[in-house]
């Protein structure tokens, strides 16, 4: 009876226990991902303010008159302390106010009175902010089941002549500049035979299958991008798999390769594939600047490179807190979806 | 609607010549394990492999010798390319043929290994190699220099447009393309190649120096590698440059560009110099080293640095891609490599709009795909290099 009892103790205890310290792991990578965020955000604050010299003088250029440098830097507040300059700028951006941007601040400094119609960093944001996202989803839903099935493919066929062309072809493609990869597109599908427009023009109110349609290019270019990695990480996941003597007991029973990868080894490799997958779509940030410049695509990334080239730094901080922070987030998922999705951790004995 | 359903149907015949291949192979070869093991997915993509080599080789025969050259126009590029792939493909074969007849045992033995691949890729980096380091003798202009025909067509055919003086044409601005783009080897490939070597230097020394020393060090070091980490590598080279462009300008901002590359860079290197240094110093000779009362420069340049250049040779060779890349991708968006310097970014960005006349004067929209593949064509090959190093080195069957 004791011991019975203590058995079911023991029993009931045990998976608690584990789910408890997967909690755990999962509370330690979150509060790591705000720290890091933190962090980076004081980071790309000092990037700016933390050289000598006189930022508003060095922005104005040798022509600027005193008044207009004085305006911008009591505009700016340039003329506080740093910290307190942080303080007000991080304050800011957790409650969505991401200051305004230089080039109205300018605007309305030449003109000499400010009219308060200026449109805020955050405005200019959000709506691209919206289709930057757009782009995203697009690729991730042509990209994921397109590499993970050349992923599994592959694995399944290795050292064949189809594996060895996925393997060149993927190769070449993660080695060449996403904008060559874009204009091959659009010479092949939007110039040489007229199937998809070349140009992104997206505004407000379209039709959904005009949106897509205009949306396809881009998210395709970006699709080689990151289904090369994406299919090569499966790959190389898969055949590791593949090595462990139950895949061997499951093959010498008799049954169907394809039966042998979808039914034994891919629940083991699904971690390894969900972690791939995760940091790819991370992987997109840096790839959605450049194709959004090529397809003229109203998204975020060419708002970053337009404000990079006027120098309006309010925007270029906003704009790399947010890359920042979808990149730390996207690592964060990643990690924590393959701690969640290990079986030896979900089935406890 | 009728494209989707030529699709179909043509997805539908390969299947049924998939089945019948299959089919056809089991009664002809009496049931020989090949053909009755082979899955129907095997054979449906024997059938699909076909279809595309049979309408690669007819598209190629019709534009090269049946249909008249204005509707062959639009196959340009296609023919272009397979025979691109037909040259280098030879060239490779030869070149390997070489270098297994010529040279030390050594070398010969290297190249009998080499898959053509990696002989591909040996070729080409010694051929950019040769074009970087001689462009001033090879080229037939400057690269500033500015001609009275602007928009000269490439192929230098007077009749298209083109000028037998300048064979791949002229910008805009009147500048000859060939030889924007062989000193575009010496700018572009030189750049990155000094902005992989500060990187190294950085990263490699203070790797080993965190590794040697532990304590505070390793870890302040390596904390503050952490956080640098964490923000995209090209996004945070924008932030930089942004700065840096309030006060700097033209070449300043260039070599600005090239410091901020190397600071973001030689963080990736300090991950791998500390890790392969930290494996190397808990080695009886390191031990043995410090007992001699060897100082740490010695220790880190004598002792770690030999038994290190393995794994850093291959990272050299992907950092320096990804540097090309990420340095081709600024001067595209027009904050990188700055004019007067001729650069391959710079000229995609430049004339890309050439693209567009592409479906009725092919000749006109090849200027800026060949920057562009000039790029593509370097990394390739690296690319292609680095993974037989690392293929042979790990000594890996699959």
């Amino acid at each position: 009876m004791g011991e019975a009892a203590a058995n079911l103790i023991l029993h009931e205890k045990k998976p608690t226990g584990i789910l408890d310290s997967v909690l755990k792991i999962i509370a330690q990578r979150l509060a790591l991902g705000l720290l890091t965020l933190f962090i980076v955000s004081i980071v790309i604050f000092a990037a700016v303010n933390l050289l000598p010299g006189d930022f508003a003088q060095a922005i104005l250029g040798q022509g600027a008159t005193p008044e207009a440098v004085e305006a911008i830097r009591t505009d700016l507040g340039l003329d506080q302390h740093p910290v307190k300059r942080y303080m007000q700028w991080l304050g800011g951006a957790l409650q969505g106010d991401l200051g305004s941007s230089f080039a109205q601040a300018n605007f309305a400094s030449f003109v000499g009175e400010d009219s308060g119609v200026r449109t805020s960093v955050a405005q200019q944001i959000a709506p691209r902010f919206a289709n930057t996202m757009f782009l995203a989803g697009v690729t991730a839903a042509i990209a994921v089941p397109f590499a993970v099935t050349l992923g599994i493919l592959a694995a399944l066929y290795r050292n064949s002549i189809f594996d060895r062309a996925t393997n060149i072809l993927t190769l070449s493609s993660i080695s060449s500049p996403e904008f060559f990869l874009a204009y091959v597109l659009i010479l092949f599908l939007a110039v040489l035979n007229p199937w998809l427009p070349s140009l992104s023009n997206i505004y407000d109110g379209m039709a959904f299958s005009d949106r897509l349609e205009k949306t396809l290019l881009p998210a395709l270019t970006l699709t080689l991008v990151v289904t090369a990695h994406m299919m090569r990480m499966t790959r190389a996941a898969i055949i590791n798999l593949l090595a462990s003597p139950y895949i061997e007991m499951a093959r010498l029973k008799g049954i169907n390769p394809m039966r042998v990868i979808v039914k034994h080894a891919l629940p083991n490799a699904l971690a390894p594939i969900i972690n791939v997958v995760a940091l790819n779509l991370a992987y997109l940030i840096t790839g959605v600047v450049v194709v959004e410049v090529v397809f003229v695509y109203p998204g975020i990334g060419q708002l970053f490179v337009d404000s990079v080239k006027i120098r309006d730094i309010p925007v270029v901080q906003a704009c790399c807190l947010i890359f920042a922070a979808a990149y730390i987030l996207l690592n964060l998922t990643a990690d924590i979806l393959s701690i969640v999705s290990n079986p030896r951790l979900r089935h406890p004995k | 609607m009728s494209g989707l359903m030529t699709f179909l149907i043509a997805l539908a015949a390969i299947a049924a010549a998939g089945w019948a291949f299959r089919f056809t192979g089991q009664k002809v070869t009496g049931n020989a394990p090949r053909f009755r093991d082979m899955a129907f997915a095997v054979a449906f993509g024997y059938a699909l492999g076909t279809a595309v080599l049979i309408w690669a080789v007819w598209t190629y025969v019709q534009a090269q010798f049946i249909l008249p050259e204005a509707e062959a126009n639009k196959y340009f590029y296609f023919v272009t390319a397979i025979h691109g792939f037909i040259l280098f493909a030879v060239l490779a074969f030869l070149f390997r043929l070489l270098g297994r007849a010529v040279g030390t045992a050594g070398s010969r033995k290297l190249f009998r290994q080499m898959p053509l691949t990696a002989s591909f890729g040996v070729l080409v980096i010694l051929l950019y190699t040769f074009f970087a380091i001689f462009a001033a003798w090879l080229a037939p202009h400057g690269q500033e220099q500015v001609f009275a025909q602007a928009n000269v067509v490439p192929g230098g055919n007077p009749a298209l447009g083109g000028d037998p003086a300048f064979p791949l044409g002229t910008d805009q601005i009147g500048r000859d393309i060939l030889s924007r783009l062989i000193y575009g080897a010496q700018n572009t490939v030189g750049i990155a190649f000094v902005t992989t070597m500060i990187a190294f230097l950085l990263g490699g020394s203070l790797g080993f120096l965190a590794a040697t020393l532990r304590g505070w060090v390793d870890q302040s070091l390596s904390r503050l590698v952490d956080v640098l980490m964490a923000i995209p590598a090209l996004i945070f080279a924008l932030l930089l440059i942004t700065v840096a462009s309030a006060w700097v300008k033209g070449t300043g901002l260039t070599i600005a560009m090239v410091l901020i590359m190397a600071l973001i860079d030689s963080t990736r290197v300090f991950r791998l110099a500390r890790a392969v240094g930290m494996n190397i110093v808990v080695m009886d000779y390191i031990e043995a080293a410090k007992l001699r009362g060897e100082n740490l420069r010695y220790i880190v340049f004598r002792e770690i640095l030999p038994n290190a250049t393995a794994p850093l040779l291959a990272e050299f060779g992907l950092r320096f891609c990804f540097v090309f890349l990420t340095i081709s991708s600024l001067s595209f968006l027009g904050v990188g490599i700055q004019p007067p310097l001729a650069d391959w970014g710079t000229m995609v960005k430049d004339m890309s709009s050439f693209i567009n006349y592409a479906a009725f004067a092919p000749q006109v929209s090849s200027a800026p795909l060949l920057a562009a593949g000039a790029i593509a064509l370097l990394t390739v090959a690296v690319n292609f290099v680095v993974d037989w190093m690392l293929h042979r080195s790990s000594g890996l069957k699959e």
